[in-house]
């Protein structure tokens, strides 16, 4: 009996099919083969690290940040409560007071040297969260292996954030802050008021207006605290396709 | 490599430090030696995601005969300490030592009788990778700077450190 072309080819590949099925599915070393043959069709899960960085999570502790006002005044106050949280004592805080003539942040004291051991921080992140002004803050940088111990201790000058466009560079004089007209702090007390000649007005008292006077919305003074990092720049977070399950 | 304090200085010996130097860090075996949480990220530094091979490094020598780096992966315990300096000394030359993390650079937060406060106490330290534990990124960006230290090395300097 002779059959047609067609019906021939077809049963060929359906009895092909069926053999590569047994031999994947149903043979000890077809199931074993069957993985690694499986994964050739996988996307690659190396990271090519040099070249191209994964985007590390939203909040990655990373190497710190000391942040300004938007008009350039240090948000550090000098206050020391990060080098009292911190459990491995990396954090070394010198204050100093402000003064009429040279001003570094509002209120009374500025940090004159602050300084960061990376040969004891463990980046818990304790530090940021004893911060009462949001002055540090964690950065995703992450690539500061040094060949020195002493190069991994961080200086104010490394710490520090950029004169955020419009700022000026610290020390400010009082007569420059008085004139901006910017109060801190929601209005509450800011610097001694014998500095500015003004009256101090208890926050007691203070009239229910007072967010309103306080400063135009447009110069209230924002953080720098968006991390400026090439691994966050650029869109948001990029989810790993293979992670979504 | 006795050869330079005959020579005067020569072209010669640039290029062929130069290609040594290739060599030697671009196959940087290192030793199997995990103290602490930190290996953890070491391992996964040589695992498929991070993958150490691209560097020419996946193979974690049980002996340290056969090894060229040292990753002080952990806290190092007093009693740590002489076991380290004979691994050590067991490496053959040329050799160079990575101290991973805070507690191998300075105790980190464990100021206490218990730890060597630095690995740099008991051996050389070429390079200080910061972290607790560092990220396997942070491991493979301060290996790549020792890859780039030792192809700037010359023989003079690396006989000297033997």
């Amino acid at each position: 009996m002779e059959l047609p072309p067609v019906l021939v080819t077809t049963l060929t590949f359906v009895i092909l099919a069926l053999l590569v099925w047994v031999l994947l599915s149903r043979t000890v070393l077809g199931r074993g083969f069957s993985v690694p043959l499986r994964n050739m069709f996988r996307p690659v899960e190396t990271s090519q690290y040099p070249e191209k960085p994964r985007p590390v999570a939203p909040r990655f502790h990373g190497r710190h940040q000391l942040n300004r006002y938007a008009d350039g005044l240090e948000k550090c106050i000098g206050c020391e409560l990060c080098a009292w949280a911190c459990p491995a004592d990396a954090i070394y805080v010198q204050g100093a007071d402000n003064t009429v003539e040279a001003r570094y942040s509002p209120g009374e004291r500025y940090a004159e040297d602050y300084q960061i051991n990376y040969n004891r921080c463990i980046l818990c992140g304790l530090c940021i969260e004893a911060c009462p002004t949001r002055a540090l803050t964690m950065t995703h940088e992450y690539e500061f292996s040094a060949d020195q111990r002493s190069k991994l201790v961080y200086t104010k000058d490394q710490l520090i954030a950029g004169v955020p466009p419009g700022g000026d560079e610290t020390p400010h004089t009082d007569r420059q802050v008085k004139e901006r007209g910017l109060n801190y702090y929601g209005g509450l007390a800011v610097t001694p008021p014998t500095l500015h000649g003004g009256t101090y007005r208890p926050a007691g008292a203070a009239p229910a207006s007072r967010a309103a006077q306080v400063v135009p919305t447009g110069d209230l003074p924002i953080s720098d605290e968006q991390p400026t990092d090439p691994a966050t720049v650029g869109g948001p977070t990029r989810r790993d396709p293979g992670r979504d399950r | 490599m006795g050869l330079e304090s005959k020579l005067p200085n020569g072209i010669l010996l640039t290029n062929v430090e130069k290609m040594v130097n290739y060599t030697r860090s671009t196959s940087l075996w290192p030793a199997t030696f995990g103290l602490a949480c930190c290996a953890i990220e070491m391992m996964t530094t040589g695992a498929p995601r991070h993958d150490m091979a691209r560097f020419g490094m996946e193979v974690f020598r049980a002996s340290p005969r056969q090894a060229d780096l040292m990753i002080v992966a952990g806290r190092v315990s007093n009693k740590m300490a002489p076991v380290l300096r004979r691994i050590y000394d067991q490496m053959s030359d040329p050799k160079w030592v990575l101290s991973m993390g805070v507690c191998a650079t300075s105790g980190g937060m464990f100021n206490n009788y218990a730890l060597v406060q630095g690995v740099d106490h008991v051996v050389p330290v070429d390079m200080y990778v910061p972290g607790c534990p560092p990220r396997p990124e942070m491991l493979l960006d301060g290996i790549l700077k020792l890859h780039e230290k030792i192809q700037n090395e010359t023989f003079a300097e690396q006989r000297a450190k033997a």
